[in-house]
């Protein structure tokens, strides 16, 4: 293909793609009766902000932007930590019941959440959880794929750098801190990333187990706007735009991060 | 190469120097074993907690005729006898697996298509890619909010452009087959990128030399991406054929959003139909449970297919 057809080519592939985003942002600024009236269009005569200050004055918008920062952060920390640790002592301490434990971790790649909602619920509800932020935290921080990077990693890394440290007269605890932490740092950041942007996200079991509104992550937030607005497009779309720019400008800033992230978690 | 593949094969480690020949090896090991288990404890203990208890009780609940909380009663094959014979079931297995055969190919396919056309140098490639890549980082509850607004019958934005050349309006929502279509297109918008970025991180590899040898044999494009470019991807289209089978099957968000199973049952697929058996009004929880187990049967099954494709491959 010759370079003028290829750069035609994506330059309509980026306009397909950009459309959807594209018409997020200019439904969310299109005045409600605009919307009513002729449907919504991508060139409306008019633009307003009134969606954003509705949305603002009915609706606990910051509420629902902290409570997604609470349960992000946390989970992310959570996970970053346990998983690190376990995909450390897979990779490169012998114990008895290595080879059994790492098939237990790894088989649960394999089993979807979806598969077993309904007695995770139950279980949540019975350890009192249901209402708290614990119940979405809790269950999502242990993830077989974060494992699994993790030993990806620390599997590289070679013995001797480990054994000097230990000769050297450090424990396992005082390597992993001044030897095996600071190595890690790419590692880190690709997970952090990962676990942020997956939680942030995530809708299925927040909505099962926050039942309040007032305890909404952005997704189920979401949801329950669709709920209140019914047609009114353009303030489901105002909320829709506010609750992806976060994680949009955080993807473009640290592309090669999760370009390498996804890249690694699967291939080669 | 996949993730089960590789991490499944603990005996590849070399086996462990130890730095101390002397009496002091059984001591380091069982150093060793108990700082194991203290930094594997936490995420054994979440795990077995929050998935294998769970895992355990679904079998439970399958043979329980159970509603919402508390204890079930023991039915025997009840919950079985019922999925068999049930309409919607199946309707649900059907769709999800039509749904399944439409994202799979053309997810990975366009992916492939896209990380070629991408690949080389051109000017303001970097900005085509990124934004490609951008719908993953939409959360799918926006995805589906945003394809209401373009799919929706009366004030949508497919419409309004139809109506605009003299068409339609088209009823994405109240006919069951177009209601599928949207919910394609809007996954395929959020795939077709991620199949892109693991292929252009594959391409990378690609050997230069080979290809060069293969452009001196006289090969021309179309040669070169059949006999060098595609075999060398094989593994990486093997794993994106896997990963979205996965997702696929899983499939819940968009579809509960946008059509929440409807027009009728047209577009109900397994996670949707044990949801509403179990959070829906009848809080059927032994029967919710059951429907899951098929989702759990049915990604083993594709998991068991991938790990023995690979083994046939190394053989």
């Amino acid at each position: 293909m010759s370079r003028p057809l290829r750069f035609a080519v994506c330059l309509l592939v980026s306009a397909v793609f950009v459309l959807p985003l594209f018409a997020m942002v200019v439904v969310a600024f299109t005045p409600r009766e605009l919307v009513f009236d002729g449907g919504a269009s991508l060139w409306p005569s008019r633009f307003t902000t009134a969606n954003f200050s509705n949305l603002f004055a009915s609706f606990p918008v910051w509420r629902w932007f902290s409570n997604a920062m609470i349960v992000a952060t946390l989970t992310t920390a959570l996970s970053v930590a346990v998983n690190l640790a376990a995909g450390f002592a897979l990779a490169k301490l012998q114990f008895a019941g290595r080879t059994f434990v790492l098939v237990v971790v790894l088989s649960t790649l394999m089993v979807p959440a979806q598969a077993v909602m309904i007695p995770q619920f139950e279980l949540v509800a019975r350890m009192g959880l249901i209402g708290l932020f614990w119940a979405v935290i809790l269950p999502s921080a242990s993830t077989a794929l974060g494992v699994f990077l993790a030993r990806q990693f620390f599997v590289s890394v070679p013995d001797e750098l480990l054994d000097a440290a230990r000769l050297d007269g450090c424990g396992t605890v005082a390597t992993l801190r001044y030897v095996v932490l600071p190595m890690a740092k790419p590692l880190i950041a690709v997970m952090v990333l990962l676990a942020f942007m997956t939680q942030w996200n995530d809708f299925l079991w927040p909505l099962i187990t926050l039942r309040d509104p007032d305890l909404y992550t952005l997704p189920v937030a979401l949801r329950f706007l669709q709920g209140q607005f019914d047609a009114d497009y353009g303030g489901l779309m105002a909320m829709a735009l506010l609750s992806c720019v976060p994680l949009l400008v955080v993807f473009v800033a640290l592309q090669r991060f999760f370009v390498d992230g996804f890249s690694r978690s699967g291939i080669r | 190469m996949t993730i089960e593949k590789t991490a499944l094969a603990p005996g590849q480690e070399a086996p462990r120097q130890d730095a101390t020949p002397t009496g002091k090896a059984p001591r380091s090991r069982l150093r060793d074993n108990r700082a194991a288990y203290a930094l594997l404890g936490p995420n054994l203990l979440l795990i077995g907690l929050f998935l294998l208890v769970p895992l355990v009780w679904s079998l439970l609940m399958s043979f329980q005729a159970k509603r919402s909380f508390g204890p079930g009663e023991w039915s025997g094959l009840t919950n079985l006898s019922r999925l068999l014979s049930d309409d919607v079931f199946w309707r649900a297995l059907l769709n999800t697996a039509i749904f399944t055969v439409a994202t799979v190919p053309l997810s990975v396919g366009l992916g492939l298509g896209l990380a070629m056309l991408m690949d080389k140098a051109l000017p303001g490639r970097g900005v085509f890619r990124t934004i490609v890549y951008l719908p993953i980082a939409v959360s799918s509850l926006v995805v589906s909010l945003v394809g209401l607004l373009l799919f929706d019958e009366s004030v949508g934005i497919v419409n309004g452009v139809l109506r605009d050349l003299g068409v339609g309006p088209v009823s994405w929502q109240s006919n069951g087959a177009l209601a599928m279509l949207s919910v394609v297109v809007m996954t395929l918008w959020t795939r077709v990128g991620f199949g892109m970025l693991v292929y252009l991180a594959a391409l990378q590899d690609v050997d230069k030399e080979v290809l060069e040898a293969a452009t001196m044999d006289g090969a021309g494009g179309f040669n070169r991406v059949r006999h060098v470019i595609v075999p060398w991807l094989r593994p990486t289209t093997f794993f994106l054929v896997v990963i979205n089978m996965i997702w696929s099957f899983q499939v819940f968000d968009v579809v509960y959003v946008m059509t929440n199973g409807g027009p009728g049952y047209s577009t109900t697929m397994l996670v949707t139909y044990a949801y509403d058996e179990g959070f829906g009004p009848s809080r059927n929880f032994g029967y919710g449970a059951t429907v899951g187990l098929v989702l759990l049967v049915i990604t083993l099954a594709i998991t068991a297919v991938q790990l023995r494709v690979n083994r046939r491959q190394e053989a």
